[in-house]
């Protein structure tokens, strides 16, 4: 049935180009200003602060101590994060003792881990970049660091390094290209889970993370 | 309620008539409206966007087949399984197909447009499958047994008394409450459960990229993530004119996107999906599915001015800013896509017979077209539909065209064209107007025009005859 249905379909849509010879007005017309880093960073911090997520830049020594601040502050009891990003000697050997929750790798596929994912307080992410004229961060899942560590649990904590930062999604795009290299999924991640729905009153957390937390590291 | 006879004066009636509902709508949209403002405040650099964004899909209109064809190629070439529906209830079928080729009983859905137009959850639900809506808004509304009121904000009828009350009905265990935040942990304790153990996650699409194959999809809550990523299976829908070239398209029509729908430079989440789990990969579904609708669509494309109904980004900005929209809501249009877009779209979907008379409910103030992310000529296409109802001559290729025409208005008209062409007939016409045109029986056609306008009143001489009178030569 199926392929029928295409061959009608697609017999419908040549035949339209004979009856129409379409009109297509010249674009590439409009442009995000370009930035330099520091106005990148400041413009990026402010986008994400507008929609709640908390921003944090710091010096790249620093996040392993500003991590355990935030994390104790929270009482978070159990961290989620990929064992193999390049962040995770580091928060093994720097993340332990007492007040700080307990480790736990996603090291398994989802449907072995799924029910203990669900429980997790915090899960932590690297990032590929950030966007500044939208307070965007750039999230490609990989192997190491599977897609749902920045959405399952209730705060995403995430590392963006602050040389990773474009002007535009447009530069991003160019820059890292995309085309050419499109992952199984790119997230653009701009604040916390949030929702509007019940009379256009705003609030976190309605399915994914209630809290975004960037540490912005220069 | 997509197959059921529209009586759209009765809908308008009742909807007027309610004041808790209009200052819901009133209160929402008049939000919306400023927030987009806000987050456009550059006139200049808005029109700009808009330039780029009506080029991008006026582009991929221009080469929708070869466009169409290449999204296929890449996407099969990425492992996504491409079905093609002509019509809705091809494209249930297909999907009900596969839940069932996996055993699968439990759907849970992001919030998808094209899956109301296909009425996908009745039909599934009609065979034995439980098709859950979790975008909050949809959620609420698909409790209380209601269609969507908005194609943005679905449930923004409900105040939040309203929807304490829809939840404490229909879900078990939960006491009546009227604060948000209360309302929002409930919906978010109930859905996450329902991601963690569906069989099946269903969307929609917003952009679909040729160049790479990829699936774009906005938004705010996570529920689309949770949909594409947790169950083991991954079923898009789309209509067909929802692809674009490249992903160079993309950085302006996201941005009008969630400028015009919700007042955002960006929403949450863009949710970028290019393949089902590779090898090695830890979770993200094992198949992904894209379903490909045309029902109606492939026909607008062959009409220079039809075809710019498909440009549509179904931001709901038309909505928000139409005075009649503002005042009868949503439900009144008895269809899945109402407003401007509605009244549009819907004729050209259902047939100009059952859906033609909603193109009457406008008064061509242009405010649709004035906002439009893709300039779409919005008013110009209702007068369209209004033309195509009535005449059953010319090219008009909407589906029931003609469909209104009946032989009082024929007549009526005829006489009109003689009256103006013959200048005997005219003086006696006119002539009579002047004495008995006030004393015309309030019965018919003229008892229904005058409900709701002040009949006008004849002069009982012409200006003809005052001029003449008056001993004017040159009128």
């Amino acid at each position: 049935m199926s392929s029928t249905a295409r061959d009608r379909i697609f017999a419908r849509l040549h035949a339209a180009r004979t009856t129409v010879s379409p009109y297509v007005p010249q674009g590439g017309t409009w442009q995000a200003p370009m930035l330099d880093k520091a106005q990148r960073i400041e413009l990026l911090k402010k986008r994400m602060e507008t929609v709640r997520s908390e921003v944090h830049v710091l010096p790249e020594a620093e996040w392993p101590a500003k991590l355990a601040e935030l994390l104790k502050a929270r009482e978070a009891t159990t961290l989620t994060y990929g064992h193999d990003a390049w962040f995770g000697g580091t928060l093994r050997s720097k993340i332990k003792g007492k007040g700080m929750p307990k480790l736990v790798p996603y090291g398994e596929n989802v449907e072995a881990f799924r029910d203990e994912l669900f429980g997790i307080d915090v899960g932590i992410t690297s990032t590929l970049g950030g966007i500044a004229e939208n307070g965007t961060l750039i999230v490609w899942p990989t192997p190491q660091e599977p897609r749902l560590l920045s959405l399952v649990p209730t705060v995403h904590v995430a590392l963006l390094k602050a040389d990773t930062i474009y002007s535009t999604l447009a530069e991003a795009m160019r820059e890292m290209r995309w085309a050419e290299n499109m992952p199984t999924n790119a997230l653009l991640i701009s604040g916390p889970s949030k929702t509007a729905d019940i009379e256009m009153t705003l609030a976190f957390g309605v399915h994914g993370p209630k809290e975004l937390i960037v540490l912005v590291l220069e | 309620m997509g197959s059921q006879h529209l009586d759209f004066t009765a809908n308008v009636t009742e909807a007027l008539a309610d004041r808790q509902l209009r200052a819901n709508f009133k209160s929402a949209l008049t939000g919306l409206m400023k927030k987009r403002v806000a987050v456009l405040p550059d006139a200049a650099e808005r029109e700009r966007m808009r330039d780029d964004a009506e080029a991008a899909k006026r582009k991929a209109l221009a080469k929708l087949p070869e466009l169409l064809e290449r999204l296929e190629r890449k996407c099969t070439e990425n492992g996504i399984i491409v079905h093609w529906a002509e019509t809705t209830a091809e494209a249930n079928e297909i999907i009900l197909g596969i839940m069932r080729s996996h055993d699968a009983t439990k759907l849970v859905k992001g919030k998808s447009m094209v899956s109301e137009e296909m009425h996908l959850n009745h039909f599934l639900e009609t065979h034995g499958m439980e098709a859950l809506e979790t975008d909050l808004g949809e959620f609420i509304i698909q409790l209380n047994h209601e269609p969507p009121s908005h194609i943005i904000v679905p449930a923004v009828h409900k105040n939040r008394q309203q929807v304490g009350r829809i939840f404490a009905d229909n879900l078990e265990g939960i006491p009546y409450t009227d604060v948000v935040e209360e309302l929002n942990a409930i919906a978010r304790k109930t859905l996450r459960e329902k991601f963690r153990t569906g069989h099946v996650g269903l969307s929609g699409v917003n952009f679909a990229v040729a160049e790479t194959g990829t699936l774009v999809l906005v938004e705010n809550e996570g529920n689309g993530r949770m949909c594409t990523t947790v169950p083991p299976v991954h079923v898009a829908v789309m209509g067909l004119e929802k692809v674009v070239e490249s992903l160079s398209d993309l950085p302006p029509l996201l941005r009008l996107l969630t400028a015009s729908a919700t007042g955002q430079l960006v929403t949450t989440y863009v949710n970028c999906i290019t393949s089902p789990r590779k090898d090695g990969e830890r979770d993200g579904p094992k198949e992904i599915h894209l379903v490909i609708l045309d029902n109606g669509r492939s026909r607008m494309l062959a009409d220079a001015q039809l075809r710019r109904t498909l440009q549509c980004i179904r931001c709901g900005t038309c909505l928000n800013h139409c005075p009649v929209y503002i005042r009868i809501g949503g439900h009144a249009y008895g269809s899945v896509y109402p407003g401007p877009i509605g009244k549009i779209l819907t004729p050209q979907i259902d047939g100009l017979a059952d859906k033609g008379v909603l193109a009457t409910a406008s008064s061509l103030c242009n405010a649709c077209e004035e906002v439009c992310p893709v300039r779409i000529p919005i008013p110009g296409i209702i007068r369209r539909m209004r033309t195509e109802a009535y005449d059953e001559k010319g090219d008009g290729v909407v589906k029931g065209h003609g469909a209104k025409k009946n032989l009082l208005e024929t007549l009526v008209w005829k006489g009109w064209e003689l009256t103006y062409r013959i200048p005997a007939l005219n003086r006696f016409v006119v002539s009579m107007l002047g004495r008995f045109g006030d004393k015309l029986p309030n019965v018919g056609p003229l008892k229904a025009w005058t409900s709701v306008r002040t009949a006008p009143r004849f002069a009982p001489k012409s200006l003809h005859q005052l001029a003449k009178e008056e001993g004017i030569r040159h009128e």
